[in-house]
Order: C-alpha cells, then sequence, then structure tokens
C-alpha cells in the first residue's frame, strides 16, 4: 500500500542524505521525496511517499525514528490529510489541438502560465491520482516536458506535526 | 576563559569523557591533533599496524571494559582503511568514537590529496557523524559523540575533522558542555509499567519456557539481573553467540548456545517452547533459521532498547518491551515478587526431564560428539584452553570454524569476557581486539582463538604487541583451509575447494611470531597438546604464538539445515534430526 510520511528534522547540512541514505540502504522504495525548512529555521519538513506491506512500512518509520536527526514523524496516510502535488507540464498547442488542450487544462482547474505560438506551459496542483488522470488526458503524444514537484500532505483537523 | 586550538579541544574532550586509551593511526590530516596528543599526558596513544587493527583494539577495549573505545585515523585512506572496524563495531552495537581527519574546509570536494567523502563512506555503518564545520562547535560535538555513543542501543560515531578545524594558532574559548540537549534523541530509560506486568504474567503462564539472551544484556550491563530472574523462575537460559558470558555457562539452567550452529538441546527446546522470553536478542538469521518457521506454539515476550529491533524478523511477538534490559529486568524482578507464584512447578519439571534428554542424547558437554584420530581435533583444542586457563581467560575470536568451536566448548561464566565479531564476522577481528582486552585489563589471561586464515588479515599487529609488550596467546587452530568455506563446499558443492586452500603457501608461524620478537611453538601430536598449552600460558610475560595443527577435515555441527525451523540441524556428518 502506498503511504505517506511526513518528517520533522533537523535542519543539518547531512541529514537529507541520511534519509535517503536510510531507503537505499534497506532497499524501501521512494516514490516521491519533497524537503523544505519550516517557520523554524532549524527544523525541515520532508514528505516521502513509499510503498510497503504493514511489516516494511512499520520498519520504515521505525527506522527513520532511530536517525539522530528525526526529531518526529507520522504516517499521514493512517488518518485523514490532505495530499498536494504540482506539476508544470510542456504540452505541444497548435491547430485544433490548442482549443483543446486550454479546455482539458480548465476541466482539472489547472492554470497556463506560459505560452508560444506552438505550446502552453499548463500549471496544476492537486493529489498525484489527478495529476496522473491530467497526464493521461493530454496524452503522451502532445506532451513535451513534465515537472512534478513530489507529494506534500498534512493531517486534517486538529492534528499537528511539530515539537 | 581558556583559549584552545581545535587539536587541544580534542586531547580534553577526551580527558574530560575519561578516555585513557586512544587507538589510532598518523598522517596529514591529524597532524595538528597529534602534536596536541604529543603536549598532553592524561591519554595515552597506541600506535597500531593498520588503521582496521585501531578501530578493532577499541573495539575490543569497549567489548571489554562497557567504556567508549575511541580511534583516530588520518584522510583519506586512513579513514577507508577504518571503514571495515566501523562496521563490525555498528553490527554488535559496540560504542566506539573515532576521529577521522580531513582535507581543510577549503580543498573539500575538490579531489585534494587524500579525501575522502568519510560522512559520505561511513554513513550506512555508523549510528551517526558529524562533520567540524567550525572550531567552535568542537566541544559540543565531542560531548554529543561520547553521548550518542553509548546511551540507548550503543554504536559507532564518526567525528570527521578537517585540517584547518585543528591549526595550533587558531584558539578559541573552550568550556567542556556538562550536559548534552538533543531534541531528536531521547531513547527509553524504563520500559512501561503495563507491559512488564504483562511480561510477567505471560512468564508465569508458560509450561515450556525457553529464556533466550543475547548481546544487549551484556552492552546493557544486565547480566545481574538475568541471573536474578532466571533463578527465580528456575527457568532454561540459552545464550545467543553474542549473550555468551550474559548467564554463567556452568550454571545448570543454561542450556548453551542456540542458533545455527547452536546446542541441539537449546534449538529443540526453543522450537517446543510455548514461552519465549527474548532479552536484548534481536532475532537475527544466524538464531532463527526460517523465521516463517521459527518457534511456531511460542508466545513471545521481548525486551530490547531499539523498537526497530521488535518485530523485525520474527513478527508474533506478543509482549513487546522497550527499554534498557537492565531497568525492565529489574522491574519485573521486583512485580515477580510481589506476584503469587502461579506457574505450574510440575510442566516445568517435566520440561526439564524432557531437555536433560536432549542434553543426554546429543549435547556437546555430556558426551564426545566427534570422532578422535591420529591428529589433533579442533574441539579438543578449545577444550584443554578452557582447562588450562580455568576457564578465566578473556577469549578473543576470529571468523570460521575455530570460532564457533570457541564458542561451544569454552563455558563462559561472565559477560565481556568472550570477544567476537558475531554480526560483520570480521575475520582478522581477532588479534587487534585482544590488544584493547590486554590493555584493558593488563593483568588478565587474553587469548585469540584464530585460524591461519583469520590471523593473516591483521598479522602486522605482532608488532604493536611487541612495542607494548602485550603477552596475548594466540591458539592458531591450522587446518590448513578456509575451514568454514571449505566445509560448506564440502556440504554444498560437491567438495570442490574453489579457492579455500592455499597450496603450501602457508608460513612458518613459529619463525614468523620469533620474527616479531616473541615465543613461538609448533603442536603436532595430541599427546603433546595440554603440556605444550600450560608452557605457553606459563609464559606470563610474553606473547606465545601456538600454531596447532589440527584436523583439516572436521565440521562444526551441530548445524542448522538451511530454510528449515530452528530443530532442523545436522549432527554430524551422517545425523540429523
Ligand atoms: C574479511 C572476511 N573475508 C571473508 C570471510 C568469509 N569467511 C568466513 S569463515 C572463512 C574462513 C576462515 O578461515 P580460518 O581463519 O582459517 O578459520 P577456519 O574456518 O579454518 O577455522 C572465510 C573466508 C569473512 N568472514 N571475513
Ligand atoms: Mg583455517
Amino acid at each position: 500500500m502506498r503511504h505517506i510520511i511526513s518528517v520533522l528534522m533537523e535542519n543539518e547540512p547531512g541529514a537529507l542524505s541520511r534519509v535517503v541514505g536510510l531507503f537505499s540502504q534497506r532497499g524501501y522504495n521512494i516514490e516521491s521525496l519533497t524537503v523544505a525548512a519550516t517557520e523554524d529555521p532549524t527544523l525541515s519538513r520532508m514528505t516521502v511517499t513509499t510503498k510497503g506491506d504493514d511489516t516494511v512500512i512499520e520498519q520504515i518509520t521505525k527506522q527513520l525514528n532511530k536517525l539522530i536527526d528525526v526529531v518526529k514523524l507520522v504516517d499521514l496516510t493512517e488518518g485523514a490529510h490532505i495530499e498536494r502535488e504540482l506539476i508544470l507540464i510542456k504540452i505541444k498547442a497548435t491547430g485544433a489541438q490548442r482549443a483543446e488542450v486550454k479546455r482539458t487544462s480548465d476541466i482539472f482547474r489547472g492554470q497556463i502560465v506560459d505560452v508560444t505560438p506552438s505550446m502552453y506551459t499548463v500549471q496544476l496542483t492537486g493529489s498525484s491520482d489527478k495529476l496522473d488522470a491530467f497526464i493521461e488526458a493530454i496524452g503522451t503524444q502532445a506532451i513535451l516536458e513534465v515537472v512534478r514537484s513530489g507529494v506534500s500532505g498534512i493531517a486534517r483537523g486538529e492534528r499537528v506535526l511539530s515539537i | 576563559m581558556e583559549q584552545l586550538s581545535g587539536g587541544e579541544m580534542i586531547m580534553r574532550a577526551l580527558r574530560d569523557e575519561g578516555v585513557k586509551l586512544v587507538f589510532g593511526y598518523p598522517g596529514g590530516a591529524v597532524l595538528h591533533i597529534y602534536d596536541a596528543f604529543y603536549r598532553q599526558s592524561d591519554v595515552e596513544h597506541i600506535l597500531v599496524r593498520h588503521e582496521q587493527a585501531g578501530v578493532h583494539a577499541a573495539d575490543g577495549y569497549a567489548r571489554a571494559t562497557g567504556e567508549v573505545g575511541v580511534a583516530l585515523v588520518t584522510s583519506g585512506p586512513g579513514a577507508t582503511n577504518a571503514i571495515t572496524g566501523i562496521a563490525t563495531a555498528y553490527m554488535d552495537s559496540i560504542p566506539l568514537v573515532v576521529i577521522s581527519g580531513n582535507v581543510a574546509t577549503h580543498l573539500i570536494g575538490s579531489d585534494a590529496f587524500q579525501e575522502t567523502d568519510m560522512i559520505g563512506c561511513s554513513r550506512p555503518i555508523v549510528k551517526h557523524s558529524f562533520l567540524v564545520r567550525s572550531i567552535e562547535e568542537i566541544p559540543e560535538i565531542m560531548k554529543k559523540a561520547f553521548h550518542i555513543a553509548r546511551t540507548g542501543r550503543p554504536g559507532p560515531v564518526v567525528v570527521d575533522v578537517p585540517k584547518d578545524m585543528t591549526a595550533p594558532a587558531e584558539k578559541r574559548p573552550f568550556v567542556y558542555p556538562e550536559t548534552v540537549k538533543l531534541r531528536s534523541y531521547t531513547p527509553a530509560m524504563k520500559g512501561h509499567a503495563g507491559q512488564v506486568r504483562k511480561a510477567v504474567e505471560l512468564l508465569l503462564d508458560a509450561k515450556r519456557p525457553v529464556i533466550y539472551a543475547g548481546g544487549g544484556v551484556i552492552l546493557g550491563d544486565a547480566s545481574d539481573e538475568l541471573r536474578a530472574i532466571s533463578r527465580h523462575l528456575g527457568y532454561p537460559v540459552t545464550n545467543t553467540l553474542m549473550g555468551l558470558g550474559a548467564y554463567p555457562g556452568t550454571d545448570p539452567q543454561f542450556i548453551g548456545m542456540l542458533g545455527m550452529h547452536g546446542f541441539y538441546e537449546a534449538n529443540q527446546a526453543m522450537h517446543q517452547a510455548d514461552v519465549i522470553f527474548a532479552v536484548g536478542a534481536r532475532f537475527d538469521d544466524r538464531v532463527t533459521n526460517n523465521p516463517k518457521k521459527f518457534c511456531p506454539n511460542a508466545r513471545i515476550i521481548h525486551i530490547d532498547i531499539d523498537p526497530a529491533s521488535i518485530q523485525k524478523t520474527v513478527r508474533h511477538i506478543e509482549v513487546p518491551l522497550v527499554g534498557p534490559v537492565k531497568a525492565v529486568l529489574a522491574d519485573m524482578i521486583d512485580v515477580l515478587k510481589q506476584t503469587p507464584d502461579t506457574s505450574d512447578k510440575e510442566a516445568l519439571a517435566s520440561w526439564w526431564a524432557t531437555i536433560n534428554g536432549w542434553r543426554d542424547q546429543h549435547g556437546l558437554w555430556t558426551g564426545d560428539r566427534y570422532q578422535r584420530g591420529e591428529k589433533i581435533m579442533p574441539q579438543d583444542v578449545i577444550k584443554t584452553l578452557y582447562e588450562v586457563t580455568a576457564g578465566d581467560a578473556f577469549i578473543c575470536s576470529d571468523v570460521g570454524q575455530h570460532q564457533m568451536f570457541a564458542a561451544q566448548y569454552y563455558k563462559y561464566d561472565h559477560p565481556r569476557r568472550w570477544i567476537n565479531s558475531g554480526g560483520l564476522g570480521t575475520m582478522g577481528f581477532g588479534l587487534p581486539a585482544a590488544m584493547g582486552v590486554q590493555l584493558a585489563h593488563p593483568g588478565a589471561t587474553v587469548a585469540v582463538v584464530t585460524g591461519e586464515g583469520s590471523i593473516q588479515m591483521c598479522i602486522e599487529e605482532l608488532s604493536t604487541c611487541t612495542q607494548y609488550n602485550m603477552p596475548i596467546k594466540i591458539i592458531n587452530l591450522n587446518n590448513a583451509a578456509l575451514g568454514m568455506v571449505k566445509q560448506w563446499q564440502d556440504m554444498q558443492y560437491g567438495g570442490r575447494y574453489a579457492a579455500s586452500t592455499y597450496q603450501d603457501s602457508l608460513p612458518d608461524f613459529v619463525k614468523l611470531a620469533e620474527a616479531y620478537g616473541h615465543v613461538g611453538m609448533k603442536v603436532t601430536n595430541p599427546a603433546d597438546l595440554k603440556a605444550s598449552m600450560e608452557a605457553a600460558f606459563a609464559l606470563k610475560d610474553r606473547l606465545v604464538f601456538m600454531d596447532i595443527v589440527v584436523d583439516p577435515d572436521e565440521h562444526v555441527y551441530p548445524m542448522h539445515i538451511a530454510t528449515g525451523s530452528m530443530k532442523d540441524m545436522l549432527l554430524s556428518k551422517t545425523e540429523r534430526t
């Protein structure tokens, strides 16, 4: 099953490489990874999406917790949560295709953020599923370039991950 | 405030941590530190002959004392040579601080002479590491390094120090911190009270219990508590390879080592048990055999300081208990004393009768389970060693058949007496580890049990032993082959000895020992074994290298049958369970 693990860690050089190293060293998979400092500059917030059965996910969270740099973590998928990913996508847009791309992007609530006579660059946020669906709707033929941010997530309601 | 250079700060931190010995090897990147070393007298430096050995020696020192071992190496090749030692300590959770030099900060990343990314190289095999980025932070980094190494589940910590951080002219204020602030690192100090009660209830409910104690009991200094609770309950105790000595080998409740080369009675008892009490043991694959077939009827209690060890391989843990073994066992003993003894004495008596039956049938200490021929049997060497040293030596082992014989046939009555690389299985560990042990306990009898293969992996340390007068006794079980490899080739590859023999290229170990200024002895006749060994151990102030020619065809038994359960074992070349 897919899990979204959110990690608060020391904003120190080397901390990220320890986390990434842990995943490769122990054969865990990383589907996406995002990381940036929080409102407290001494802390970074990292979101990892990974896949594995219960045994693997239990080990991932325990091994992450064992890293000295990791302050706290939560498996967001254990409760209600919001997940968002950003995509920037360059799409061929000529002739009849041009209107079609615009229509599809409107349906997905995308924004056209750059234009040339032959292409659109569309920005879109949502769950990874939604972004996948958009890519499929556009079709690989028309796609020139795709950049995805990886997933960021936060728990619903009052629950917070903080120290 | 006192002004010190980075090199002086490191020395002062070592002194303030109570470090007495540092094992090291100099080079360009650490020369400032070495100069600071020279100008103080609190900490002694031991010059090894190879950085791998330096780390093993610090490791042996740590295993024998429970204190943090310290090694100092230069950048580049010094650092990479230390890697095997660090990995060895990591796998066995040994507290070490390894200080490595690095090129000056402005050169990092430029492929400078003797530059290695030590933080990167060592990352998967350290508990934590620090790269020193400013001289001011050295005291705090040193404090944290020692704290992290010795607390929780212990482990090696690397402190990588660029050369400019130790420049003699760059003085900064020095105050050694009294406490450590680490918001992200708070190892458990006690077990959960509710879980402690559940554990006690389950223990009292047992009809066929086994106490399975591992290296965590030794690391956590909990041998006394283990003895107390085991004797209170009267239950059988087995130790892992890393746990030997945690429970006394000569105690009647001790049913031997368990696992791949474990005792028949221990492995049988585990498999048939209805309750297993795992104490500071981690269900290693060399213990469990196939985890899916592991102890199918057992309800399991597991104490470990590391939450990640719980349910890692064996999933059916009924009562997990995260905490230091010493504190958890003490709490359990308290609860036990306040609880009416509802244990089933009749069931226990019949369980003991069954176990004693297994002991009589195939136990390694209830009869000779191997055939003697013309040659010296390796098992007899260990038995003789046990007699000659009256069971009171520190036994430092290398890796191979000789290691398993030393684990099986020497009875360890005290913790920290059996020193071996269990997790990584590092050939070459024995002699340097013994140096650390001997320096920690100068008056003690320290023996290395090794093979002609392993001893050649750190044999240069014979020179270090000369320099510092270490009267270690080396017991070389010379079977003229990489015996453990050859055993597997006999069993699984039709006796095709690919690269496991040396074709008469072995050195004359007696001459070699003599060349280093030591005493060499060669023993080939079983009739001479005991007298020669007595003579060797009588030379109290000399290193003696005993080259003992043993039967080259002997295998280690019992041995787990791969993919089977704990009870599936080969008992000899012809018998199986
Ligand atoms: C550094 C290292 N390389 C290879 C091995 C694999 N290995 C395990 S036991 C063994 C043979 C050891 O030979 P020896 O020291 O003579 O001991 P014996 O088994 O003959 O008693 C080897 C090669 C190892 N454990 N460590
Ligand atoms: Mg050999």
